[in-house]
């Protein structure tokens, strides 16, 4: 069957994305200057982005409804195109540095970033299921792009291994829904689980095992172990690209699956949900006090951020939905740019990870120091920057749900998180500073990708207005 | 001539102007980066004496009121959170204070910090910014942000330019710190989530009206969560024990602000939250409250009393002067409240005095330990007087200005509780004990260490900055009117919108909870 034009004008952002990864592949073959693919790549990110155009201009379901565009997954494409963006923008002179340049890498993260968008836009089971497997391949390439660093390989390899695990378990948790509803449709199941026209057994087993398969995606615990071992031993920038594009989308479709169709079913997940967050908080957090590493205990620290943002899910309302919306959007910003800095500094082979290669970092370099502890204070959750509105809204969603201690345990949490974020402050700030390392001069792709993380955590912090309120729309479209 | 409409908001920003000037600056021009933030706070202060011009001592409302929507509700697209400014006789006198301290500080970090001098005044402005928006915040979003704020300057502060323990006490204020108000986040939300509002004189307003009402235990709770954050800056005994550290191992300039005017926004939230919005608890605690606040006093005095190091001391005292106020808070009456304030805003001229004084000893020796010294009053004998003099305010000498606080609060302690009172005042004496005891082992007697023979006495800078403490406090031991005056109306204010929810508390349960 022929897609019709508007079906095409629904799946635009991923024709566009696979467009021109296909483009770098094939250019990369003739042209010699590898680093014009990453250019290449960039434009397409833009490209993608301005396709968005076609998907606000044209809601609706689109390929005999396997494919929904409302303003949730324009929000998600939104967010994870910019951030496939500003991933390569962040790339260039690191794979210069590691001699990595070479084009596929740029085709890689526009294919995971069209994965991605399908997983925003699914409406259909086996269509998320295509969308996680185009994001997750990609991604386990990806991780293993150093290919002569033993701990890239080990990274790769642990996240092939344990993602095609957590998808089999998703794949089995759509083959039970399938057997319980008897459709893969979302809003077909919705409707199935509604009337009672469901097998209660095996639905409730399907629920688990779907929580399950995308607990790994978002990286909840306690499907979180394999995290600081694939954050930590992939590319830095490719770890930016992880810990912010893949866990939004997860979140996407998790929201999605939960709420359009299990929502009706609440009690069945709910104390998971709650139980998954407060498990998530405190193994993030906790495991992160003890680290010395800067990059792994930012990757702990992005699974105590999964957490709490089940917080906001928990709350199961649209403020919790537009909530989880909004700290990802500035969980993106803050975290990109932090690893942007670990990968700028992290000197060829990414030596410098250890936190007391930070010393004194304030007096050398005190523009790249500010913007690090600017991430810092805003991953902290401190007033006047993103992550303090991300958890204030999440906090409020989910006492408006009367989830007190829910929220009591994660403002304690933060305080925990305070004290590892405060760590690395303190040697940039307090420390004498080391005489092994010497200043780096930060390059021009880098201070774009440093000024927009900074000034996006700073408007999110200040004016979150906008971006709260689209977000809301998006989560009012959900239902 | 100055548009009033607007001051609070000039006031606040106004340091950051500074910022903007002094960050144009190379780091190497220090001389200007310092007279340029010292020309910003004292312009600062200058301003900020418009506010006794329009203030209405009548009145116990808000006064200098700014309203602007900010943040809106994401679905009804109404205004969740507004940018709202507005002073009361409670608030006034803190502001004036903080920007009284500030270019004391900045005059007194003149010579003795010289290591990273551009980022130094910057956060000094930084911080003066934070405090003056704690205090003149209505909307409790714009409260717990400029609360939160202010914490980042003064950890640096402690951290960078403090002494040897700085990165252990710098992490122990902020985490400590931390938290209380992330206690204090949640119980905001919830308070939200009750009243629908997060203006802070709307939600005083439903409270008393009865329209909306908190069952018992959901107001202990609130209580109790914004008490705790409150009662660790201040500090109350037992969660004081950052305190001492913080203190002492703050450079001079830090030590000045942490006492002079961070410890005040504790005592100045419990009057401001913890008081007019959750008065049954608030009256249902009092007693321990107050037992806390006396152990304080005693305890903060006898620990005084033994401290080998001068800073440590003056340290521990403040816990005892603070307790003074919180006593003073919880005896519920308008005497008693107008002590408390006076003695809020008397402990921050001298206490910061004394820190001065240390500090200055500690830029001619670089050592706070009192054995080290003895018989100063022989090669510096000016600065001997003067630090005397902030001794007998410190210890609440009559007509100084420690003595009308104290001497308040005791009375109206004593009129709702003898005993109270009588345990109170025997802090007083014990100040006297400590206060004497460390003046007469610094300044009095022979020389006995050699190096302290050729002291210089105090710089005409020095002589400056303790002059004009010395001025104050001898201003406000002896117009203490002029001060009241103003603080009445809000004092009564506060009680009066206690007294009219206890009302409808009475028809509304009859078993009231308890």
């Amino acid at each position: 069957m022929q897609p019709s034009a508007l079906d095409l004008y629904r799946l635009a952002p991923e024709i566009v994305l696979c467009a021109f990864g296909i483009l770098i592949m094939l250019a990369g073959a003739f042209i010699k200057n590898q680093r014009a693919m990453g250019w290449l790549g960039f434009l397409g990110a833009l490209a993608g982005l301005a396709s968005l155009r076609c998907l606000v201009q044209n809601p609706g379901l689109a390929y005999n409804n396997l494919v929904r565009v409302d303003d949730f997954s324009i929000f998600f494409h939104a967010l994870v195109i910019g951030v496939a963006g500003l991933a390569i923008l962040g790339s260039f002179n690191y794979l210069d540095r590691e001699q990595l340049q070479r084009g596929e890498y740029y085709a890689l993260i526009l294919f995971a970033t069209a994965g991605m968008g399908v997983l925003a836009g699914a409406n259909e089971l086996v269509t998320a299921f295509i969308g996680l497997e185009m994001s997750s391949i990609s991604s386990y390439i990806l991780a293993g792009f150093r290919r002569k660093a033993l701990k890239s390989n080990e990274s790769s390899l642990k996240y092939f291994i344990l993602g095609s695990f957590a998808t089999a378990f998703f794949l089995y948790g759509i083959a039970m829904v399938y057997g319980a509803t008897g459709t893969t449709r979302l809003d077909g199941i919705a409707a199935a689980v509604e009337a009672g026209r469901s097998n209660a057994t095996w639905l409730t087993l399907g629920i688990a095992l779907l929580l399950i398969g995308l607990g790994f995606k978002v990286v909840a615990a306690p499907f979180h172990v394999y995290t600081p071992d694939v954050y930590e031993g992939a590319p830095t920038p490719v770890t930016a690209l992880l810990s912010s594009g893949p866990k939004a989308a997860a979140f996407a479709l998790m929201l999605r699956v939960f709420f359009t169709s299990f929502g009706s079913v609440s009690g069945v997940w709910f104390w998971a949900i709650w139980a998954m967050a407060v498990l998530t908080m405190f193994a993030g957090n906790l495991a992160a006090l003890a680290q010395t590493n800067v990059k792994r205990m930012l990757a702990y620290s992005s699974i105590a951020h999964a957490g709490y943002i089940l917080v906001a899910f928990a709350a199961s309302t649209e403020l919790g939905i537009a909530a989880v919306l909004f700290y990802l959007a500035a969980y993106a910003l803050m975290k990109l740019g932090a690893f942007t800095v670990i990968g700028h500094l992290g000197g060829t082979d990414e030596k410098r990870l250890d936190i007391k290669d930070y010393a004194g970092l304030a007096t050398q370099q005190p523009w790249i120091a500010a913007c690090f502890a600017l991430f810092l204070f805003s991953l902290m959750g401190l007033p006047a920057t993103g992550g303090f509105l991300g958890k204030f809204y999440a906090f409020k969603a989910a006492l408006d749900s009367r989830l007190v201690w829910l929220v009591v345990l994660a403002g304690l949490n933060s305080v925990i998180g305070a004290y590892y974020y405060l760590r690395v402050v303190v040697a940039m700030y307090f420390w004498e500073p080391q005489k092994e390392f010497a200043p780096v001069p930060v390059p021009p792709a880098v201070t774009v990708v440093l000024f927009l993380a900074a000034g996006g955590t700073i408007y999110l912090g200040l004016f979150p207005s906008a971006v709260m309120n689209y977000a809301t729309l998006s989560a009012l479209s959900l239902r | 001539m100055v548009n009033q409409t607007h001051l609070l908001t000039v006031l606040t920003f106004l340091p950051l102007l500074g910022v903007l000037a002094v960050l144009f600056l190379r780091a190497e021009d220090r001389n200007w980066i310092r007279r340029i933030t010292m020309a910003t706070a004292v312009a600062e202060f200058l301003l900020s004496l418009f506010l006794l011009r329009g203030f209405a001592a009548a009145s116990g409302g808000y006064q200098f009121v700014e309203i602007y929507n900010w943040i809106s509700s994401p679905i009804s697209g109404t205004p969740l959170i507004r940018y709202h400014l507005g002073i009361d006789g409670i608030s006034l006198f803190l502001v004036l204070l903080t920007t009284f301290l500030t270019p004391l500080g900045i005059l007194c970090s003149w010579k003795s910090i010289e290591t990273r001098v551009k980022e130094f005044f910057v956060t000094m402005l930084v911080l003066e910014t934070g405090m003056i928006g704690v205090f003149v915040s209505l909307d409790l979003f714009l409260f717990f942000l400029f609360w939160e704020v202010m914490l980042l300057p003064m950890y640096f502060l402690i951290g960078i330019w403090g002494h040897e323990r700085r990165i252990y006490a710098a992490l122990k204020f902020i985490l400590y710190t931390m938290l209380g108000s992330i206690l204090m986040l949640v119980a905001i939300l919830w308070l939200y989530h009750v009243s629908g509002s997060f203006d802070l004189p709307e939600v005083q307003q439903l409270l008393q009206s009865g329209r909306i009402s908190l069952p018992w235990r959901a107001e202990t709770l609130l209580f109790g969560a914004f008490f705790l954050a409150f009662a660790i800056k201040v500090p109350l005994f037992p969660v004081h024990t950052w305190l001492p550290d913080a203190h002492t191992e703050a450079p001079t300039a830090g030590s000045v602000i942490l006492a002079g005017v961070l410890l005040k926004m504790g005592t100045y939230g419990m009057l401001r939250f913890c008081l007019p919005l959750f008065p049954n608890a608030a009256r249902h605690y009092a007693p321990w409250i107050a037992t806390l606040a006396i152990i304080g006093i005693i305890y903060g005095a006898l620990v005084a009393m033994v401290q080998h190091d001068l800073k440590r001391m003056v340290a521990y005292s403040s816990v005892s002067h603070l307790g003074f106020v919180v006593l003073g808070i919880f005896a519920f009456n308008t005497t008693a409240i107008q002590g408390a304030l006076y003695q809020m805003l008397s402990h921050g001229i001298s206490t910061g005095g004394l820190f001065l004084a240390v500090g200055m000893l500690y830029d001619r020796r670089h050592t706070h330990e009192i054995s080290e010294f003895g018989g100063l009053a022989a090669p510096m004998p000016r600065f001997s007087a003067l630090f005397l003099f902030i001794c007998l305010s410190s210890l609440a000498l009559p007509l100084l200005n420690g003595f009308v606080g104290e001497f308040l609060i005791l009375v109206g302690t004593y009129a709702r509780h003898a005993a109270w009172a009588s345990w109170a005042a025997s802090g007083s004496v014990l100040a006297a004990v400590y206060l004497l005891w460390a003046y007469q082992r610094v300044a009095l007697g022979p020389v006995t260490n050699d190096r302290n023979k050729a002291l210089p006495d105090a710089s005409p800078r020095e002589k400056l900055i303790l002059a004009t403490i010395a001025l104050m406090i001898l201003f406000m031991g002896v117009a203490s009117p002029l001060f009241t005056r103003r603080m009445e109306a809000s004092s009564q204010n506060i009680l009066e919108q206690m007294q009219s929810y206890q009302i409808h508390l009475a028809d509304r349960t009859p078993e009231g909870g308890r």
